[in-house]
């Protein structure tokens, strides 16, 4: 395995940690809210490492560039799909 | 054994799985959901089958448009007498129909030929004449334009159908507020420049019409969410003419091309790029206003239908 190989490792599987926390999170938690927090939180860290490690292994400055936009995309959209929840939430929609 | 069979194997599974969840959840709004969910985990399927072209349409239409457009039938739906139970009639109906469309596929797939070359070769050997370098944008707009143009008819109809039947709701959607009005603003310019991407990408490489067409009739979903854009009675004959155009452009080349020694849909190679990237610009334009004005739901009335007794 090369170095490059074991940095792009070392990003991703605490990624994958983070992600299976929020999905616990989401399956645990009681109420809607809580479990907005445990996805929000958890998954906005494990798809950057993720997209940091993809980034490294493959070592294309375009392809990194790419994961960038694909980063603030997801975070900008899920962090909207949040909000918006909580305010339904909030307005005594379901919960 | 590759090491990727665990992952394809967990795939399988649970494609099976959503879709036993979607039909056997009672709460139809988890089913939708689930749909969705169903939807992109196909389009990952199609990843890892190396068709990258139904990948993006299926996560474009079949997980993103269509989930927009069930939500929006639930909202709509909503607290309409539906019958306690399906009449059997009907459930053994599909029923019977889904076994038939099974069956057939499953007689296709069995009755093909495993082992020798496929079309490959004739797709590759005719790419050259056919105006694209994208095999597939080849087979989709020149060698297969026809079944390529029944599915634009296919849409066409579809929106035909709400205009004719659809009433305006009782209730309006609540608008969704600034943080949402926000991110439109952001997100809808990005999506222009990725819908035109796309349907410009369709030539070379994977894209085309029917993904730029679904990128772009998001961005009408998400204008129409943030009141961007308020459809009004005026707008409908511009809107006619937008559902129209692509069936129109495409129907008119494929019969212009087939004067003299050629037959329909048969291009002149010389010509073949710029009639397929029209058709394609144009059947775009098409799929996004019709997916939009679907998503809508309605012809928008002028004020004095409402004050007819």
């Amino acid at each position: 395995m090369s170095g490059l190989e074991a940095l792009a490792l070392a990003l991703m599987v605490p990624g994958t940690v983070f992600f299976v926390a929020g999905t616990v999170g989401m399956l645990r938690f009681p109420d809607a809210v809580s479990r907005l927090h445990a996805l929000t939180k958890a998954d906005g860290l494990g798809l950057v490492l993720i997209a940091a490690g993809a980034a490294v292994a493959a070592g294309s400055a375009g392809v990194a560039l790419r994961l960038v936009l694909i980063c603030v995309l997801v975070g900008l959209a899920g962090a909207l799909g949040a909000h918006l929840i909580a305010r339904l939430v909030r307005s005594g929609g379901e919960g | 054994m590759d090491a990727m069979i665990v992952f394809d194997l967990a795939l399988a599974l649970a494609l099976v799985g959503l879709a036993w969840a979607v039909l056997a959840t009672e709460d139809l709004f988890a089913a939708v959901v689930l749909f969705i969910v169903f939807g992109l985990m196909t389009a990952l399927a199609w990843v890892r089958l190396a068709a990258p072209d139904v990948a993006l349409a299926e996560a474009a239409i079949g997980a993103g448009v269509t989930g927009a457009l069930l939500l929006t039938t639930l909202r709509r739906t909503a607290g309409a007498a539906t019958p306690e139970v399906t009449p059997p009639a009907v459930s053994w109906g599909v029923g019977a129909l889904s076994l038939a469309v099974t069956a057939g596929l499953g007689a296709a797939f069995l009755g093909a030929p495993s082992q020798g070359p496929g079309l490959e070769g004739a797709i590759a050997g005719n790419l050259a004449a056919s105006g694209v370098e994208h095999p597939v944008t080849a087979v989709l707009l020149n060698y297969r334009a026809y079944d390529t143009l029944m599915e634009v008819v296919v849409l066409f109809a579809a929106v035909v159908a709400v205009w004719s039947v659809a009433q305006a709701p009782e209730a309006e959607t609540p608008a969704p507020g600034p943080v949402y009005a926000g991110f439109a603003r952001l997100a809808l310019p990005a999506a222009a420049v990725v819908g035109a991407y796309l349907l410009w990408a369709g030539a070379t490489m994977p894209g085309g019409a029917f993904q730029g067409g679904a990128v772009l009739g998001a961005l009408g979903i998400l204008a129409l969410l943030a009141r961007s854009y308020v459809p009004a009675p005026e707008h409908r004959a511009m809107a006619r003419a937008a559902f129209i155009a692509g069936t129109a452009v495409f129907a008119l080349v494929a019969l212009a091309v087939g004067f003299g020694p050629r037959v329909a849909f048969e291009y002149p190679p010389a010509l073949a790029k710029p009639l397929i990237l029209l058709i394609e610009a144009v059947v775009t334009l098409s799929i996004a206003a019709t997916l939009a004005a679907l998503f809508f739901g309605r012809e928008p009335e002028p004020l004095s239908v409402e004050a007819r007794p």
